[in-house]
């Protein structure tokens, strides 16, 4: 067991972080908002109990993508006004950090991509058209947000952030891309929709009756 | 697992949540696991918000359509593509064309690991519906997706009337979306723009039997009515391949006939000319030709009979015979030709030439005999006969040709009025012999 542990600085239970660059976690006993430092953990918030939500998928969760296998270590909720879904922070073999996202049982998995010159939120309009890692993709819809609720291991601090934008751009094909305003560095995150079967999921959730 | 931190119970299994109606009290089951955005009480038929643990009152309409059943009762659980889902809500949808109203029926279906899927069913014709999960290239007249092409069929206003159950989205009685059809059977790609949001989802036909099938629904599925938008054409047969395959064949006749035409030696064994005199005929009726041989093995033999008749007819009992066994031929030619005017101009009838050919006769020695009859009108009149031996045959060639094209020509019929009448309910309907002449008298 390599992973490194701690204790929680509220209630004292013992912290393991999954994923060596995890920032930011979730006491899964007394719900404190840990965020790491250099030296330990510290508490700077509370999450309230997540609302029950329909995803079949809970942290633990394992899966592959491609010949990688992955294993969910967190999640953010959000909510828009048209309902919500969750992005869950997955950890894949080789170290890297990727996010299965769940709307309504569409899945689909993306990663963050460092580019540069990305577009302000203000610039960006419904059925304009980018070019990123020679594929074209085309602003569908711009869609407000807020943070519902978070669990477990996050790459970054959430627990300042409410409101966010999110632009979602599709491309002709299972490639889509999204562009995220939480943050003043507007950050970008490349994916596809991914197929529930292909993603060859275990430890999920059970759901009575099926 | 630390010491002293006890096992963490798992958040509690996701169960089908049972409600009240808030306007009249009634059960309303919800079986998504907050899925749904809304659900309509069947008893009084308010919409009500989903999300909300109260269930507040969204919408509440007119059910004067109370008597609406769905043919799949909701609850109900079927194995759709190797995957099960339940029934959890309804909608009965209308569009209104040239003042008459069509209803289609539209089931929400949900797998709590898969999501939803949707089957829609109209006079009896099912499709299996999924949202798109790439983006179609709109194209005019036409939509691509996934490298396939899909024709544009029809651009309605649908309405939705009547509502029953969980709907993943905010369901409203009343609401109108611009519904645009592309087929490319048996499938159907469909866009849905409602305000500006625009939903693509693609559907595969699905018979009424397969469906009873999938949900084991008792009775038997209604009749499907007509041929809907993205039917599969019972004519299973490529109809442009049946053609290329026609064309080989064909091909492969002509240098069939043209080899055997080549291979045939056509050799003239007897050229002659007689005349017919009617007071030679009294007295002999019958005479002989010369011996001629029939060499080279067993082969065709034709004979060909002229005469310069005009408006008359001449006719010759032929017999072959052959001089070294007596086996003869027997068969009779007529050689008749007439013509003139009458109300509909110029006519004719009948040639001045007549040819047979008999087959596999052996190779020998013979002579014909000839019994020349002829027009009572006619005093004499020359004839010639000539004999040739190994001619090709193409009369066998000609059945060959019409038992090919005859099956090519009724599936391309078959193909061709399902098509007609699959065309016929869209917005590119075929054109009728009428429509072309007011269409043409337009264009002026």
């Amino acid at each position: 067991m390599t992973q490194p542990t701690a204790n929680c600085p509220n209630c004292g239970a013992k912290i393991v972080f999954r994923w060596s660059s995890s920032v930011q976690t979730v006491c899964e006993y007394c719900k404190s908002i840990l965020v790491r430092t250099d030296v330990d953990l510290k508490k700077v918030g509370q999450v309230a109990d997540l609302p029950p939500d329909s995803s079949p998928i809970q942290i633990n969760a394992e899966g592959k993508y491609g010949n990688k296998s992955f294993v969910v270590v967190g999640r953010i909720l959000y909510e828009y006004d048209q309902g919500g879904w969750n992005e869950w922070h997955v950890m894949m073999n080789d170290g890297t950090s990727a996010w299965l996202s769940d709307a309504q049982s569409e899945y689909a998995l993306s990663l963050a991509t460092k580019t540069p010159n990305l577009p302000a939120a203000s610039q960006v309009h419904v059925g304009e058209q980018f070019i990123w890692n020679y594929q074209r993709y085309t602003v569908s819809v711009i869609t407000p947000a807020h943070y519902r609720g978070v669990e477990g291991e996050l790459p970054f601090q959430y627990w300042d952030k409410t409101a966010v934008t999110f632009v979602d751009l599709r491309a002709e094909s299972r490639k889509f891309a999204t562009l995220d305003y939480s943050d003043p560095e507007p950050a970008l995150y490349l994916g596809e929709f991914v197929e529930f079967d292909d993603l060859k999921l275990r430890n999920l959730r059970s759901f009575e009756g099926w | 697992m630390g010491a002293g931190t006890p096992p963490l119970p798992g958040p509690p299994k996701p169960q089908a949540k049972a409600l009240n109606c808030p306007k009249c009290g009634a059960a309303v089951v919800l079986r998504s696991f907050g899925q749904a955005e809304t659900v309509v009480c069947a008893s009084c038929h308010c919409i009500l918000d989903a999300k909300d643990p109260n269930l507040a009152i969204l919408q509440q309409f007119e059910a004067i359509t109370r008597d609406i059943k769905p043919l799949i009762p909701l609850g109900t659980r079927g194995r759709l593509r190797g995957t099960d889902y339940e029934v959890i809500g309804f909608q009965r949808r209308s569009t209104k064309v040239d003042g008459i109203t069509y209803y289609w029926h539209e089931y929400v279906l949900f797998n709590p690991y898969k999501g939803i899927r949707y089957l829609s069913e109209y006079n009896g014709h099912w499709n299996d519906i999924s949202i798109c999960k790439q983006l179609p290239m709109d194209q005019g007249g036409a939509a691509n997706y996934l490298g396939e092409s899909y024709k544009h069929f029809q651009t309605c206003d649908a309405g939705t009337d009547f509502v029953l159950g969980e709907f993943p989205w905010q369901v409203r009685v009343g609401e109108r979306a611009a519904v645009t059809d592309y087929v490319h059977p048996p499938r159907i790609l469909s866009s849905e723009k409602l305000d500006k949001e625009v939903t693509w989802s693609i559907g595969e036909y699905m018979y009424g039997r397969e469906v009873w099938e999938c949900f084991k629904l008792p009775g038997s599925p209604p009749e499907p009515m007509g041929v809907f938008a993205n039917q599969p054409s019972p004519v299973t047969i490529n109809v442009s391949g049946i053609w290329a395959a026609f064309a080989a064949f064909a091909v492969f006749l002509l240098v069939l006939m043209a080899g055997f035409d080549m291979r045939a030696k056509k050799e003239p064994v007897l050229q002659e000319t007689y005349q017919y005199n009617r007071t030679d005929a009294k007295s002999e009726a019958s005479f002989v030709t010369d011996v001629f041989e029939l060499g080279g093995g067993t082969s065709t033999v034709e004979v060909k009979t002229s005469s310069p008749v005009d408006n008359h007819w001449i006719y010759l009992n032929y017999a072959l015979i052959n001089q070294d066994t007596g086996q003869a031929w027997d068969f009779g030619r007529e050689v008749s030709y007439y013509h003139g005017y009458d109300s509909d101009g110029s006519w004719s009838e009948g040639k001045r030439t007549d040819t047979v050919v008999i087959p596999s006769v052996p190779q020998g020695h013979y002579y014909l005999r000839i019994e020349p009859e002829a027009d009572p009108s006619l005093p004499a009149i020359p004839y010639s006969v000539s004999v040739t031996r190994d001619v090709p045959v193409f009369g066998i060639y000609g059945i060959a040709f019409a038992a090919l094209l005859l099956p090519a020509l009724v599936i391309s019929w078959r193909a061709y009025t399902f098509e007609r009448s699959r065309w016929s309910e869209s917005d590119h309907p075929p054109m009728e012999l009428s429509s072309i002449s007011t269409s043409s008298g337009d264009d002026e």
